[in-house]
């Protein structure tokens, strides 16, 4: 059974994130929003969420602000992810499971390209 | 919804938009008494004891973009499929709790699903909520109980200023409360 991790180990983790801090300059603000309304979170969004931070763990991505909002009212396009990349406009994608939310964290959030099969229309 | 973890899921998201700033939830697995347990309860604005009463109804909801809410109704349903019962307790003003049990053992009991993973998207998501979960185990057998208490108040007072999803942190969050679930669980599952 793997021990409880304790306070001690966060003290150590928030010194080398403060450390890291003075590293690196400041990256312009992204925002990931996951939908979960009870239809997002029947949609498989807590999963989708899950995947997203699972990505930034593993690939040690900083500067991402994650957050969950309600329901926006399109149920059938849940699980839906929203993307606010600096001063570009919000793009809303649709039918996000782990493996799209991964691939949009990859080329969206990293690497800039909207990937606009997965964009809602308007 | 599949099973427990993330029906508390949405009723914590309730919590949320009742403007909550104390929420906890607590989830306690009774063999010694065949009752599975689960609570959720908010400090956030209430409502009156006519509207808590009506939240049950499919075509009673706060929102604003539909006029018929599911959640609630397909939960109490759920639990008294398996002799257990769904109540809500509310004030304006002072908050909201919300209780249901189940018949543990009972065969169509939705099972416990990922406490870890609701917990831990909570907290990413609404940091500034001070959330507290405990979820408590009681051997069948005459073993003593277990007991994982997870309180952010000191963790976001040890991070200050570094957010909850730099990766480093992410990764203590998410392996704290998945060995502090997984230790309880062991008590009864093993």
């Amino acid at each position: 059974m793997p021990a409880i991790k304790s306070l001690e180990d966060l003290k150590r983790i928030r010194e080398e994130a403060l450390e890291k801090r003075k590293v690196k300059t400041a990256e312009g603000s992204v925002q990931v929003t996951v939908a979960m309304g009870t239809c997002g979170i029947a949609a498989g969004a807590r999963d989708t969420m899950k995947a997203i931070l699972d990505h930034i763990e593993a690939n040690n991505v900083s500067g991402v602000v994650v957050t969950q909002t309600g329901c926006i009212g399109k149920c059938d396009y849940e699980p839906i992810v929203e993307v606010s990349v600096g001063a570009a406009p919000k793009v809303i994608y649709g039918h996000i499971n782990p493996e799209r939310a991964r691939k949009i964290m990859q080329e969206h959030v990293a690497g800039g390209k909207v990937l606009t099969d997965w964009v809602i229309p308007a | 919804m599949r099973d427990l973890a993330l029906h508390l899921l949405y009723i914590a998201e309730n919590s949320v938009a009742a403007n909550a700033k104390n929420i906890a939830l607590a989830v306690c697995e009774d063999l010694r008494g065949d009752r599975l347990t689960a609570s959720v309860s908010d400090d956030g604005k209430g409502m009156s004891a006519e509207m808590a009463a009506k939240v049950v109804d499919p075509f009673v909801t706060s929102r604003t973009t539909r006029k018929v809410g599911l959640g609630i109704p397909l939960f109490k349903a759920a639990a008294e499929a398996c002799n257990g019962s769904l109540t809500i307790e509310s004030e304006i003003g002072q908050g909201t709790r919300l209780d249901v049990d189940f018949q543990h053992s009972h065969i169509d009991r939705m099972p416990l699903g990922d406490l870890a993973c609701t917990l831990l998207t909570l907290f990413v998501a609404y940091p500034q909520i001070h959330w507290l979960f405990e979820y408590e185990a009681i051997p069948a057998n005459g073993k003593p109980a277990e007991k994982f208490l997870f309180d952010t108040q000191p963790i976001m007072v040890e991070l200050g200023d570094i957010p909850l999803t730099e990766p480093a942190v992410l990764a203590f969050i998410s392996e704290y409360l998945e060995s502090g679930v997984a230790q309880v669980r062991a008590a009864i599952h093993n």
